[in-house]
């Protein structure tokens, strides 16, 4: 394994969070604030406690993932398709690198980027409500696998990207209507049935419902069902990564 | 001599359908330099592009040092740097940063003294902490340079490497590349400057619609098809090559004042005594002659044509 590699591409990665220091930490830590002031506070003080925990707690979870999403998804995306698009990605072809350890350099760097964005948001929220998390081993777990199986969509969402434009349209279209439909802001017990049914498709439901229990142990479904679709949604990502590079798809030809 | 690459029956047709390698077969030899001269579109970046790894052949094997491509690609492409023609440079990272990052990327151990070194011989040390994108154009060629010479190669890649590049940084790229071959590493460059071609390559390769049309060192291609030109400064104009002439097959230039005679150095007799006796014979005189040979310009475009 070419471990220098992975490293050179790790610390490159992680130098350029550091230039958009604005724009890789600050923003993400600033519009959530603004969640808890506008759910949190303002609306939020309206509505009853849910299952025992008031709203404005309630929601930590639901925010520290949608920004884990969405940023996980954005970082790595573009930290693979800005090489692509600026050409310089014919080094990173020619070197004696395998594609995990490219992967690994890429998802490494981005989903690292996440889990410290998390746990500052994390941090940042419990300035605004009170905290109590019942799992933290759990809570950290399903904050790494998140953060890495997003990078790595990501990561499929930046090669298979041919504009900027398509780049946001997955983060844009897909991840934010699904993160916000997914339980972010609510129980998925409040819907009548026939949503709650529709929304079992939806795969941030299982994400958000695992990290929310290992914060108040209350879930919308099992925790062990969270973790194996979870788990299913990495391994999917993974061959799909595979499989890009196994036929050089929108690299090698 | 052993060769250092070796290309077998290779092939490539992209997705859409455009055939840029006809079943190619090369041998590099260890140490040399060779040029690859082709028209655009021939196939040349497509050649380097497979042999480095970037793109995937369609048919057909490569050796590198005893190592396949795909199979052994580790220990192939380990031994590769390649300068893209195209310049494609990072935008806001520092020149030493970038450098340094593609000698960890090809699994070499820190060595600033060798980076720093690259950076001196390309006239890069006092940009080092630039940011590339306020670099120039021929600034960032250098970087090209050396983030391919980061990592000690012993096969290097230039592809077009003086296409718009100043006559300082072409001297500096060529005093580079001399040293390096004295050194013992294999340099394949292509370019559309047939001179350089000329004044660097041991060996040549012409490439043309996919196939290789001809290998040949460079000299005794030079010796082979080169051509000679005798041409005679007359006294008086003509309007046209006199009759009496007419077995020697003379041109007349432009105005009349010179016969051209062309010959071929390979030929058992130049028949040049003899046109000298039947032009004393018919009387012409002349104030002057003297010979030139075909370049390998000349020799290029003519196979080309030929191809055609």
């Amino acid at each position: 394994m070419n471990l220098r590699a992975v490293n050179a591409i790790y610390t490159f990665e992680m130098a350029r969070t550091g230039r958009t220091l604005m724009q890789s930490i600050v923003s993400p830590v600033l519009s959530t604030s603004l969640y808890f002031v506008v759910f949190g506070a303002a609306i939020g003080s309206r509505i009853t406690e849910i299952e025992g925990v008031s709203y404005g707690s309630f929601i930590v979870p639901g925010l520290i993932m949608m920004m884990l999403l969405t940023q996980s998804v954005a970082n790595a995306s573009f930290g693979i398709y800005f090489p692509r698009f600026t050409g310089t990605i014919y080094e990173l072809l020619s070197a004696p690198v395998s594609f995990y350890e490219i992967v690994l350099g890429y998802v490494g760097a981005a989903a690292t980027k996440s889990i410290v964005l998390g746990l500052i948001i994390l941090a940042t929220s419990g300035l605004f409500v009170p905290l109590q998390i019942a799992h933290p081993a759990w809570m950290l777990a399903f904050l790494v696998l998140t953060a890495v199986t997003f990078s790595l969509l990501g990561f499929i969402i930046g090669i298979w990207a041919d504009g900027f434009e398509k780049l946001q349209i997955v983060p844009l279209l897909v991840i934010t209507p699904l993160t916000f439909l997914g339980g972010s802001f609510y129980s998925i017990s409040v819907l009548p049935p026939l949503w709650q049914t529709v929304t079992l498709f939806n795969p941030v439901v299982y994400l958000i419902s695992g990290f929310r229990w290992a914060f108040f142990e209350i879930a919308d479904v099992s925790v062990a069902v969270s973790l194996g679709m979870t788990m299913l949604f990495l391994v999917t990502c993974l061959a799909t990564v595979w499989w890009i590079f196994r036929t050089g798809y929108r690299l090698k030809n | 001599m052993s060769s250092i690459i070796s290309v077998r029956d290779l092939s490539k047709t992209y997705a859409s359908g455009f055939q840029a390698l006809k079943s190619i077969d090369l041998d590099i030899r260890r140490g040399e330099i060779f040029a690859l001269l082709g028209p655009n579109g021939a196939g040349k970046t497509t050649l380097i592009s497979i042999v480095c790894g970037i793109v995937n052949p369609s048919e057909g094997a490569v050796m590198v040092d005893g190592h396949d491509i795909v199979t052994d690609y580790r220990a192939a492409r380990a031994m590769i740097g390649l300068v893209p023609q195209e310049l494609t440079t990072d935008a806001f990272e520092t020149v030493w940063a970038t450098v340094s990052f593609s000698r960890g990327l090809f699994g070499k151990k820190k060595n600033p003294a060798h980076i720093a070194k690259v950076l001196k011989d390309l006239s890069l040390l006092d940009k080092k902490d630039d940011m590339i994108r306020t670099l120039s154009g021929g600034m960032k060629r250098r970087v090209l340079i050396a983030k391919a010479l980061s990592h000690e190669p012993r096969i290097l890649f230039l592809d077009e490497p003086t296409a718009g590049v100043d006559v300082e940084l072409r001297k500096d790229m060529w005093d580079i590349v001399r040293s390096l071959r004295a050194s013992g590493v294999t340099i394949i460059l292509t370019t559309h400057y047939i001179e350089e071609a000329e004044e660097m390559a041991d060996r040549i390769g012409i490439i043309n619609n996919g196939e290789i049309i001809l290998v040949e060192d460079k000299a005794e291609l030079m010796r082979k098809l080169g051509q000679k030109q005798l041409k005679l400064e007359l006294k008086k104009k003509l309007d046209a090559v006199p009759g009496e002439l007419a077995a020697h097959r003379l041109t007349l230039n432009g105005d009349g004042s010179e016969l051209i005679y062309t010959y071929d150095t390979q030929g058992e007799r130049t028949g040049i005594t003899a046109l000298l006796d039947d032009l004393n014979r018919t009387g012409i005189g002349f104030r002057d002659l003297h010979t030139t040979q075909s370049s390998l310009e000349d020799i290029f475009v003519g196979l080309v044509r030929q191809g055609k």
